[in-house]
């Protein structure tokens, strides 16, 4: 009785596959409320995250994710956190998506002890191996042979379970990405690599950096889909599809998730100067992820627009909290600085910088 | 009783192998093949092609699939033919798998084996002669191992295989063949070396030599050649490059108030020069001579073999050097 189809307008692109993922999507109440108020969640704390590294709270790098909500939204509804997933740096959602808190993810911003890895990752490093979320990677294209890696070792141990191996346009380009698409064809690893095509790696559009600008058809051996990465439920029937593939034996499947950040690549960088400011209100006004889930809810009744205020309100409030009481956690102990450097530290000696005044036995 | 290098490293494997269904070897020829170096001769047979994996030629590519399978537990044994194509995947070693437990406040560690031989084989030119013990071993998150006899590669690649930790161990193309006595206590499958613990393999009053790998062999010899002189040379198999046993060797140089450190690789920010350093920081007032340094020349590997020899450290180089220190050069 609470069964909501929902319509996937946008039909799939497919490279090697007879059938795709299905162009409806059944949803219900339930999963419609969580999917808005975890998207506007991702929204407002990136937001937060901008004001917080301008106002000098984060430093470093920086890279937001709003815009690309309905990606790792997508996703996680056909995943479960036995499923395993690596991602590049710009990992803030997908942090939060592997059931992550805002607060774990601003503490770690903040260099805080009590962010999600005690403020020795930093930004793009955020880690939640509890629901099988293996990071975070500074270094573009890796997580294609690491993710492959995962899924090696769901099948070596016997688990039914995929891994997502999360990367975006400008890294797929990078030669061990086809080195582990290689291997993970031949060994038929249960592996869905997914491209977030945001169009652009850093500054540098799609087509200046690649002769080929699509990426689900990149090898000859591998299925791939493109879908949709503004609509949520075009992500999720493409991922319930790329799992069902990759379990049923078939080996590694490719999803290019179409998708827009709206910020710039890092907070260094305005996302001016590459690209117009008409392109961007372009997509906010016809394709917001957001908005597309909110006028369907508004349309199937799920919600009004009093009630959207309302949770909205109370999100900015959970954010804002999040970031208040991060800003007042407490640093890392300068005990911290000579620990986890090996599992088993057995009393190894290190130095500091005066390697006279500072030698340590690790603890 | 006599065991070689190889056996010693096959036997190793296979023992872990057979205690922990964790392990498993991945690496270029590892499988149907036997090992280029046939040091994975027979596991394929015996544990299959789910735990014995040959790959394609992509170190970058097998190195993190390698990683990523350490992430969940399983403990990888990668070999790279030779760690001079280890270069390729250099990235996963440090960024990947040396890094984790320390960038995810301890959430993630690694506990995976890179091996493969290291250093220069013979006559094989520039590309495939270089020691990489000074490059891993500067990289705090990995261990590095380097064995010279059978008892060390045994008791070195168990404890590395154990450990919860990444490990590069470097191996000797030239010491895979050479026969070492084992005792039965190295034989047991529970025998294990400590990583980061050095090995006093010759006692001596006069003089100490610290080496690793293949350049024990030589330390040994130029120990024989200094004994005819009644010089009492003291050898360190270094074992472990990191971590560095500083406290052997300073410990011996406070005996001997004499140092030559010896390495096969280049001079320049290589392990001597870490030898040398903490000698200088902790014993400077027991030298009573200039440290001495044998190393590589500081030049890419010739082919030619006058020019190779020429290029590698020679026992005499070692002697004269230890006869030097000494002040008893002619």
């Amino acid at each position: 009785p609470d069964a909501i189809n929902v319509e996937i307008p946008v039909p799939f692109q497919l490279h090697l596959l007879q059938e795709g993922p299905a162009r409806e999507s059944v949803t219900s109440r339930e999963e419609l409320v969580k999917m808005y108020r975890d998207m506007f969640r991702i929204r407002r704390m990136e937001i937060t995250a901008d004001k917080l590294f301008k106002s000098q709270l984060v430093r470093g790098f920086c890279h937001l994710y709003d815009g690309q909500e309905a990606v790792t939204i997508g996703m996680e509804a056909a995943l479960t956190y036995e499923d395993t997933v690596i991602t590049a740096y710009r990992d803030h959602a997908t942090f939060l998506g592997r059931g992550g808190t805002v607060h774990e993810c601003f503490a770690e911003l903040m260099g805080r002890s009590t962010g999600c890895a005690r403020g020795k990752g930093g930004s793009m490093h955020l880690y939640k191996p509890s629901n099988n979320f293996y990071g975070g990677w500074g270094i573009v294209g890796t997580t294609g042979p690491l993710g492959a890696g995962l899924a090696f070792a769901n099948k070596y141990e016997k688990k039914n379970n995929v891994a997502m191996a999360i990367y975006g346009d400008g890294a797929g380009n990078q030669g061990q990405l086809f080195e582990a698409k290689n291997m993970a064809g031949l060994w038929d690893l249960p592996l869905i690599f997914l491209v977030e095509n945001n169009h652009y790696g850093m500054g540098t559009a799609e087509w200046r950096a690649s002769k080929k600008t699509t990426f689900y058809d990149r090898v000859s051996y591998i299925p791939g889909i493109k879908v949709d990465g503004m609509d949520a439920f075009a992500v999720k029937e493409a991922t319930r599809f790329a799992k069902e593939h990759c379990l049923s034996g078939k080996g590694p499947i490719v999803l290019e998730a179409d998708t827009y950040r709206y910020h710039g690549h890092s907070m260094s960088d305005p996302g001016s100067t590459y690209r117009t400011r008409n392109e961007i209100q372009g997509v906010r006004q016809e394709r917001d992820p957001i908005e597309r889930i909110k006028k369907l809810m508004i349309k199937e009744n799920v919600m009004r627009e009093e009630e959207f205020k309302a949770v909205d309100k109370e999100i900015k409030q959970e954010v804002d909290d999040a970031a208040a009481k991060a800003k007042d956690d407490p640093n890392p102990g300068e005990e911290e600085l000579f620990m986890n450097i090996y599992k088993n530290d057995s009393g190894l000696k290190t130095y500091g910088c005066d390697r006279n005044m500072v030698r340590v036995q690790l603890p | 009783d006599q065991m070689t290098v190889r056996d010693a490293l096959n036997s190793a494997i296979d023992e872990e192998m057979a205690a922990d269904p964790k392990v498993f070897v991945m690496g270029e020829e590892v499988g149907e093949y036997q090992g280029a170096y046939k040091v994975t001769k027979g596991l394929l047979q015996k544990y299959g092609p789910d735990r014995v994996l040959d790959t394609p030629i992509t170190e970058a590519g097998f190195t993190g699939i390698g990683v990523g399978a350490a992430f969940q537990g399983l403990k990888p044994i990668v070999e790279f033919m030779t760690f001079n194509f280890a270069m390729q995947a250099i990235d996963h070693i440090i960024n990947s798998a040396a890094k984790t437990y320390y960038m995810s406040g301890g959430q993630i560690s690694v506990p995976i084996v890179f091996r493969g031989p290291n250093g220069a084989a013979a006559g094989v030119g520039a590309q495939h002669s270089q020691c990489f013990a000074a490059w891993y071993g500067s990289c705090p998150g990995l261990k590095v191992v380097t064995p010279y006899s059978a008892e060390d590669a045994r008791g070195l690649l168990k404890a590395a295989i154990r450990d919860p930790d990444p490990v590069v161990f470097l191996e000797n193309e030239l010491l895979y063949g050479e026969n070492f006595p084992v005792s039965s206590q190295v034989r047991d499958p529970n025998f294990t070396l400590p990583i980061g613990k050095a090995k006093v393999e010759r006692e001596g009053t006069d003089v100490t030599i610290t080496a690793f790998s293949k350049m024990v062999g030589f330390a040994l010899k130029a120990a024989d050649e200094l004994a005819k002189d009644g010089i009492k040379a003291e050898v360190i198999n270094l074992r472990s490059i990191r971590p560095l046993d500083r406290e052997t060797i300073n410990a011996s140089v406070r005996k001997t108030y004499r140092l030559v450190a010896v390495e096969e690789g280049w001079p320049q920010h290589g392990v001597c020069a870490e030898v040398c350093a903490s000698v200088q920081e902790e014993s400077f007032d027991y030298l009573d001579a200039p440290i001495e340094r044998i190393s590589g020349a500081d030049i890419p590997m010739p082919y030619a073999a006058n020019l190779e020899r020429l290029a590698l450290p020679q026992i005499e180089d070692i002697v004269r050097a230890a006869k030097r220190a000494c002040y008893r050069s002619k």
